[in-house]
C-alpha cells in the first residue's frame, strides 16, 4: 500500500503556539486538521511537508457560536458531521449543512473539517495519482513537472476547485478569519480564491484559517446542487450554489450564483444574477440565468465525465437550483 | 430478497443439507477477522519486495543500473530480467510473459526490476534508485491501430502482425440461409473493458527451504497452474514446489493467471535464503488486470417473421492488451455461446484479438461472453420491435431444446431458460410495463447462458479435472482434501455439504483442506464456474465409496441388511427400524477395524464433447446455466443519467446446494453487471500521454457502492441436470450476463434511444436524445459506426448436426492436423510449447545478492 513519508508532527496547545510553530518551521510545513485531504496527498507525494502541525487540541477551533439573527461563526476544526448535525445550522443554514453532508462518506465527514473543506487542494486527473503514475507522464506542473496535461500548451495549471463548501460560502457572502504571527484579518470568502490550479488560494501559506463566518439570516434563501457519478462518495464535477433575496412583490432583490467544479476557483456568474434581479423567477428568467451560466463555464479534462456533457449540465443544474428557490 | 421456487422438482431421496440455507464453513472466521489472507502472513527474517515498473508504454531497455539500489541501506537483493530468462503464461500457446522485462517493456506497469529489503519503504526507495535507460518505441493504442500497423510488433509471435489470434469458423451455409431470411439486421456494438476490483490486493509470500524446496502462499485462484509456472521458470523439480492458495478476498478471474510477482518472490527467496513477501498496491492490481476485453462487434442476424433465427454472422475484435493471458480462449468465447440459448441453425464466427500497449486483458466473471451476449440480446430487442413481437414471447418461441446439440456442436443437457423467462416476466409485471410506462421510465429484458465448467483443461492431459480424498477418523470426523480454491464463492463449504449429505453427518463435522498443491489432489482452479460441478461430483464419489465401506462394517456387525442402511443424523441405521444401528463414529471405527485406515478418493472428468474441429475445445461444458433478467430504469432526459431501481432475475441453477449462497452469487453478479452496464471503464490516455491508465484508483475508477446497488428479486429455477452434483449447475458468473443488455433495452423503452455500447454513460444517452430531437440521420442511437476492414482467413467449414455432420471440418483434415483443442479458461488445450524465442535485448544486470550475510 501507499505509505506516508517521514515527517515531524507537532501538537500546539494554543492558537498562538500553532502560528508560531508554523512561522518557525518555515515554508516546508503544513497545518492539518482532519487530514482527509493532506494525508492521502502525502501518500501520493503530491505534498511532502517535513513538518505537520496538528490543530486537534485547539478548542477555540471546535466551537459554533452566534445566532442566525447576528450571523454565526463556525470554528475551522468543526467536523463536517458536527456541522451537518448542528440543529441551528441545519435549520437556518440548510445549504451549508447540505453541502457538508454531501462531502465524501460518513467516515471522512467524521474526520474532515469545515476549514479543510474551504481550503481543499484543487484536484485533477493528472495530479491526484500516485507518484509512480505521475512519473509515467513526466509529472505535471502542479507537482514536479513542467506541463499541464489538461492543456499542454497552457502556461497555467487547470486543476479544478472541488470543494462542496466553497461555492456555498461565496454565494452566501460568508467571511473567513485568517491568523498568522503578523496578526489576524477577516476577508470575504470570495476573496480567498484565485483562478489558478497551483496558487488557488490568496492567503499567505503561513496563514491559518481559524473561523468561518455565516451572514445574518435575514430574508435570503440558498441551495446547493451537486453533480457527481456516485451519490455515495464522489467529489463534485459540478456544484451550483445559489442565493436569492426576494422583494415583497416576488421579484428578486439580489442574487448570487456560484459554480464549483468548472474552474480553479469558485466561479461567480454575475450575468446569471443580472438575468433574474428585478424579475420574478419563472421559466423564462430562470432559463436566461441558466444560459448565462452555461456560456462562461469551461470544464476541462480534469475530472470524471466528458467535457461537453459537464458543460451541458451547468444549464440543467443552474435551472434546477433556481427552480427550487422559486418554489420555496 | 424474496425467493420464489417456481418448479420445484422433488428430490429422489429426502435431503437434509443440499438445498437448504446454511452458514458457510468459514463464515465465523471471515466475520470475526480470524481468516489469514496472504498479506496477514509473516515469517521470521522475512524480507519485503517491491517492483519497479515500466513508466513507458513501449520501449527497448537499453540499460538497467541497479548499483545505487544495491548500495541502499536495508536492501538485501535486487533482481532484473536477466536472472529469469524462461517465459511463462497461463496458456501453453501464449508463453509470452517474463517475470521481469527482458529487453523490452510493453505497457506502463510492466515489471522491470525487483528489490528485496528489510522493510517495504526501503524496497520502494531502492526501486526509485534503479536507473533504467529506455529507447521509446511507438505505442499501439487501440484495436484499429493494431490492425492498421504491423510495426512496431509488440510480440514476435501471433497470427498476423499485431493480431495475436484469428478465428474463422462456419457451421452450415450462412450466406445461403441469410438469403432466405425474412428480415436481416446488421448492428455494431462496443463493450468497453473493465476490471475485477477485488477488495483484496494480490499478495504472495515465498519461503525457500535449505532442503531446496519452495513454498509459496499466494492469493490465487489457480494454485495448480502457479505451481507449474514456478517449476518451469525456476527450473525446479515440480515435486519440490508447494503452492498454498490463501483465502482470497475476492478474485473474479483477476487471480487466475500465474503472475510475475508470485515467481519473483520465490526467486528472491532462493537468492537470499530468506522468506520474501510482496503485497501489491491498488495501482499495481490495475496493472495486473486480466479483466474484461474491450470488444467491438458486428452482428448480422437473419430471422423469420416469427422471430426465429435462420442464420447469424458474428464478428468480434478484442483489444487484448500487451500479453496473451487467456486471450486465445477469450477470443473463442466471444463466439462460442451464441448458439446455446436460441436455435441458430447456421452460424459464422470470426474473431481477432489485437495486442496493444496496455495491461493484459483476460478472464473476468463471464469470460469473453458478456460482450457478445450484450450484442445479441440488444439486437434481438431491435428485431422484436421491427417485427412487432413481444421480446419475451419471441425468445420463448425459439429456445434451443434440452438434450440437443447446437450448430457449433455443443451438447446441451438441461435447459431451463423458458422457466427463467416466465419467472422474470411474471415477477416483474413485464406485460403491464413494457412499452406502457411513462416517458423516462422503462423495462428491458435479456437472457443468457454460461458454462458450468470448461470441458477441457488448460494444458493437454487426460487426467481428471478435480480430485477429492477423504479420510475418516475414529471420532466421527471426516477430513476432505481437494485442490480447489475458495475465493469467497463457498467452494470449501460445497465440499463439506456434499460429503455431509452422502455420509449423513453435519458439515461442521468435516475439516476441509483445500488449495494446497503439496497436500491436496489436483483441482484445476476456481475459474469457468467449474468448481461445484467438478469438485462436487468428485466429493460425492469419494463419499459414496466411504459410505460403502461403512455400510459393509455396519451390516456385518449388526446384521441389518446392507440395502436397508440409511446414513442421516450422524447415524447409520435400519430404514425400517430407525432405532437399530450405530453412531457414525462407531460405524467409522467398525470399518477401520475391518478394512484398516479409511481413506477414499473421488475424481471428475467432464464428458467428451461431440465437436472435433479446431477450436471445438472452447464452449463445451458438462452443463449450461440459464438466466433471464428484467431491469427497470429511470432515465433523466435532461441529463441522460440512468438509474436502475430494480432487477428481477431468474437463474436456472439445476439445484441449489446452499440456497442462501446461491442467492448471494446471483445478487453479486447483478451488482457486477450493473457496474459494467452503467459506469465501469478500464480506459487509457493517448500515446502522447504514454497510454497511462486513466485512473488506477478505487476513487476514480467508478464502480457502484452498496448505495448505488439496485433491489434484486431472484428466482432460482431448479430443474436438476443429469451431469451436476445433486443436479446442480453454475451460479457464480451467468447471472451477470443479462444485466447490461437488459439495462440498454430498458433505456430504449424509457426514452426511445439506443445506446449500443457498454457502459451506458449519461453523455451517450443525452447525445442520442439530442440527435433524435434534431432529427439527425441515425439520431436516437449512440454507438460505434462500424468495424475495421480486416481480411479474415476463409472460415473452416463444419457441417451442423442437422446437416449430418461429424463434428469435423469439411475439408477432410485429420484430427491431428487440426491440433485438437486450443484451450483456455475453458479453453482448448494445446501441447506445451516451451520453445518461445528469447528476447534479443538483454539488460546488463542480473540477480545480485548484496554483501555478506
Amino acid at each position: 500500500m501507499l505509505r506516508l513519508p517521514r515527517f515531524t508532527y507537532l501538537e500546539p496547545q494554543t492558537l498562538a503556539e500553532a502560528v508560531r510553530m508554523r512561522d518557525e518551521a518555515g515554508s516546508d510545513a503544513a497545518f492539518v486538521a482532519g487530514g482527509t485531504d493532506l494525508y492521502p496527498n502525502m501518500k501520493r507525494r503530491q505534498q511532502t511537508p517535513s513538518t505537520v502541525i496538528a490543530l486537534g487540541a485547539l478548542s477555540e477551533l471546535h466551537a459554533i457560536t452566534g445566532t442566525p439573527r447576528d450571523g454565526m461563526t463556525v470554528g475551522a476544526a468543526v467536523t463536517l458531521t458536527a456541522l451537518t448535525r448542528h440543529p441551528v445550522i441545519a435549520e437556518r443554514y440548510p445549504a451549508v449543512a447540505h453541502a457538508a453532508d454531501v462531502v465524501s462518506t460518513p467516515l471522512l465527514r467524521n474526520m474532515g473539517t469545515i476549514g479543510g473543506n474551504l481550503l481543499l487542494d484543487t484536484r485533477c486527473n493528472y495530479y491526484d495519482q500516485s507518484y509512480e503514475w505521475r512519473k509515467a507522464i513526466d509529472f505535471c506542473m502542479k507537482k514536479d513537472g513542467a506541463v499541464c496535461w489538461v492543456a499542454p500548451s497552457s502556461p497555467r495549471c487547470w486543476a479544478v476547485q472541488s470543494s462542496d463548501g466553497v461555492p456555498v460560502a461565496v454565494a452566501l457572502g460568508a467571511e473567513v478569519t485568517l491568523l498568522s504571527v503578523r496578526g489576524e484579518r477577516r476577508i470575504p470568502a470570495s476573496a480567498l480564491y484565485n483562478n489558478d490550479g497551483i496558487a488557488y488560494l490568496t492567503k499567505a501559506p503561513d496563514e491559518l484559517l481559524v473561523a468561518y463566518h455565516l451572514p445574518p439570516r435575514d430574508g435570503w434563501r440558498a441551495t446547493y446542487h451537486k453533480l457527481r457519478r456516485r451519490g455515495s462518495f464522489d467529489f463534485p464535477v459540478l456544484g451550483v450554489a445559489a442565493r436569492v433575496e426576494m422583494n415583497a412583490d416576488h421579484t428578486v432583490r439580489s442574487a448570487r450564483i456560484v459554480l464549483g467544479g468548472v474552474a480553479s476557483y469558485p466561479m461567480e456568474i454575475a450575468e446569471a444574477s443580472r438575468a433574474i434581479v428585478g424579475q420574478r423567477l419563472d421559466e423564462t428568467t430562470i432559463g436566461a440565468a441558466a444560459d448565462a451560466a452555461y456560456r462562461p463555464a469551461k470544464p476541462m479534462d480534469n475530472t470524471d465525465f466528458t467535457l461537453a456533457w459537464r458543460k451541458d449540465m451547468v444549464r440543467v443544474y443552474v435551472r434546477r437550483a433556481l427552480e427550487e428557490l422559486a418554489g420555496e | 430478497m424474496a425467493h420464489t421456487p417456481l418448479s420445484p422438482v422433488p428430490s429422489p431421496t429426502p435431503r437434509s443439507i443440499i438445498g437448504t440455507s446454511r452458514r458457510k464453513v468459514d463464515a465465523t472466521a471471515k466475520v470475526t477477522g480470524a481468516v489469514r489472507f496472504a498479506d496477514d502472513l509473516a515469517l521470521p527474517r522475512m524480507l519485503h519486495c517491491k517492483l519497479l515498473r515500466s513508466r513507458l508504454p513501449h520501449a527497448k531497455i537499453v540499460r538497467v543500473d541497479t548499483s545505487k539500489a544495491e548500495a541502499h541501506a536495508g536492501v538485501v537483493a535486487v533482481m532484473t530480467g536477466e536472472a529469469l530468462p524462461i517465459p511463462f503464461g497461463i496458456l501453453p500457446v501464449s508463453q509470452d510473459e517474463h517475470v521481469l522485462a527482458r529487453g523490452v517493456v510493453r505497457f506502463v506497469g510492466d515489471p522491470v526490476a525487483a528489490v528485496a529489503a528489510l522493510d517495504e519503504e526501503t524496497a520502494a526507495e531502492a526501486c526509485d534508485l534503479i536507473e533504467v535507460e529506455y529507447e521509446p518505441l511507438p505505442a499501439i493504442t487501440s484495436i484499429e491501430d493494431g490492425i492498421a500497423n504491423r510495426t512496431p510488433l509488440i510480440h514476435d509471435y501471433g497470427d498476423d502482425g499485431n493480431v495475436h489470434k484469428q478465428v474463422a469458423l462456419e457451421f452450415g451455409n450462412v450466406d445461403q440461409a441469410m438469403a432466405n431470411a425474412e428480415l436481416v439486421r446488421e448492428d455494431v456494438f462496443f463493450y468497453e473493458g473493465n476490471t475485477h476490483l477485488p477488495m483484496e490486493q494480490h499478495a504472495a509470500l515465498a519461503e525457500w527451504s535449505p532442503d531446496g524446496t519452495l513454498t509459496l502462499w499466494s492469493s490465487t485462484q489457480t494454485p495448480h497452474y502457479v505451481h507449474r509456472a514456478l517449476a518451469k521458470v525456476l527450473e525446479m523439480d515440480p515435486a519440490h514446489v508447494r503452492v498454498i492458495a490463501t483465502p482470497n478476498g475476492g478474485a473474479f478471474g483477476g487471480k487466475s493467471d500465474p503472475f510475475g510477482h508470485e515467481i519473483v518472490v520465490a526467486a528472491l527467496s532462493r537468492a537470499t535464503g530468506r522468506p520474501v513477501k510482496i503485497c501489491l498496491t491498488r495501482e499495481e492490481v490495475f496493472y495486473c488486470h486480466r479483466g474484461r476485453h474491450p470488444v467491438l462487434m458486428r452482428v448480422k442476424t437473419g430471422v423469420n417473421r416469427d422471430g426465429s433465427i435462420v442464420a447469424m454472422d458474428f464478428t468480434s475484435f478484442l483489444d487484448g492488451g500487451a500479453y496473451g493471458s487467456y486471450g486465445v480462449a477469450s477470443t473463442y468465447y466471444t463466439g462460442a455461446l451464441q448458439t446455446v440459448t436460441y436455435q441458430v441453425p447456421a452460424y459464422r464466427f470470426r474473431g481477432a484479438r489485437v495486442f496493444t500497449n496496455k495491461p493484459p486483458c483476460g478472464p473476468k466473471r463471464g469470460h469473453g461472453t458478456p460482450q457478445p451476449r450484450f450484442a445479441l440480446e440488444v439486437q434481438l430487442d431491435k428485431i422484436a420491435e421491427e417485427l412487432s413481437l413481444d421480446p419475451a414471447e419471441m425468445r420463448l418461441r425459439t429456445l434451443q431444446p434440452a438434450n440437443s446439440v447446437t450448430a457449433n456442436w455443443l451438447h446441451i443437457g438441461s435447459m431451463g431458460l423458458g422457466s427463467c423467462i416466465r419467472a422474470a416476466v411474471r415477477g416483474s409485471g413485464w406485460r403491464e410495463k413494457f412499452r406502457k410506462l411513462p416517458f423516462g421510465r422503462g423495462v428491458g429484458l435479456a437472457c443468457s447462458s454460461y458454462i458450468s465448467g470448461a470441458g477441457l483443461p488448460i494444458y493437454w492431459n487426460n487426467m481428471p479435472h478435480s480430485g477429492v480424498q477423504l479420510r475418516l477418523d475414529r471420532s466421527g470426523g471426516v477430513a476432505v482434501f481437494c485442490g480447489s480454491t475458495d475465493i469467497g464463492q463457498g467452494s470449501d463449504s460445497v465440499l463439506a455439504y456434499c460429503v455431509a449429505e452422502v455420509l449423513g453427518i453435519d458439515p461442521l463435522d468435516i475439516r476441509v483442506v483445500s488449495g494446497d498443491t503439496g497436500i491436496t489432489p489436483v483441482d484445476l482452479g476456481s475459474y469457468s464456474s467449474r468448481v461445484t460441478m467438478m469438485t462436487g461430483n468428485a466429493a460425492i464419489q469419494a463419499a459414496s465409496r466411504a459410505r460403502a465401506l461403512l455400510a459393509d462394517a455396519v451390516a456385518e456387525k449388526t446384521g441389518i441388511p446392507r440395502e436397508r442402511l440409511t446414513f442421516a443424523g450422524r447415524r447409520v441405521f435400519d430404514a425400517e427400524h430407525p432405532d437399530r444401528g450405530a453412531s457414525f463414529a462407531e460405524a467409522s471405527q467398525w470399518a477401520e477395524a475391518m478394512y484398516g485406515t479409511i481413506g477414499t478418493t473421488g475424481s471428475y472428468t467432464p464428458p467428451r464433447s461431440p465437436g472435433r474441429y479446431k477450436g471445438a475445445g472452447v464452449g463445451p461444458s458438462p452443463a449450461y446455466s440459464y438466466s433471464c433478467a428484467v431491469a427497470e430504469v429511470e432515465v433523466d432526459p435532461d441529463s441522460g443519467i440512468v438509474r436502475v431501481p430494480k432487477v428481477w432475475i431468474a437463474h436456472d441453477i439445476g439445484q441449489a446446494i446452499n440456497r442462501m449462497l446461491a442467492l448471494g452469487q446471483v445478487e453479486g453478479s447483478v451488482y457486477m453487471g450493473l457496474g459494467e452496464a452503467l459506469m465501469e471503464e478500464m480506459t487509457y490516455r493517448d500515446a502522447q500521454r504514454h497510454v497511462v491508465h486513466h485512473h488506477p484508483s478505487m476513487l476514480e475508477y467508478k464502480s457502484p457502492t452498496t448505495l448505488e446497488m439496485c433491489d434484486v428479486e431472484t428466482y432460482l429455477i431448479e430443474e436438476p441436470d443429469a451431469e451436476g452434483p445433486f443436479g446442480a449447475k453454475e451460479v457464480g458468473q451467468g447471472p451477470l450476463l443479462p444485466i447490461p443488455p437488459a439495462v440498454a433495452n430498458a433505456v430504449y423503452d424509457a426514452v426511445g434511444v439506443r445506446v449500443d455500447e457498454v457502459p451506458c454513460s449519461p453523455h451517450k444517452v443525452l447525445k442520442a436524445l439530442k440527435d433524435k430531437m434534431k432529427g439527425k440521420p441515425g439520431g436516437g442511437r449512440y454507438g460505434p459506426a462500424g468495424v475495421p476492414a480486416y481480411a479474415f482467413p476463409e472460415p473452416a467449414r463444419v457441417l451442423t448436426p442437422a446437416e449430418g455432420g461429424t463434428g469435423r471440418e469439411m475439408d477432410g483434415r485429420t484430427h491431428s492436423e487440426v491440433g485438437g483443442p486450443v484451450a483456455g479458461a475453458g479453453g482448448p488445450p494445446q501441447r506445451e510449447n516451451t520453445a518461445a524465442s528469447p528476447d534479443p535485448h538483454h539488460p546488463s544486470t542480473a540477480t545480485r545478492r548484496k554483501g555478506s550475510r
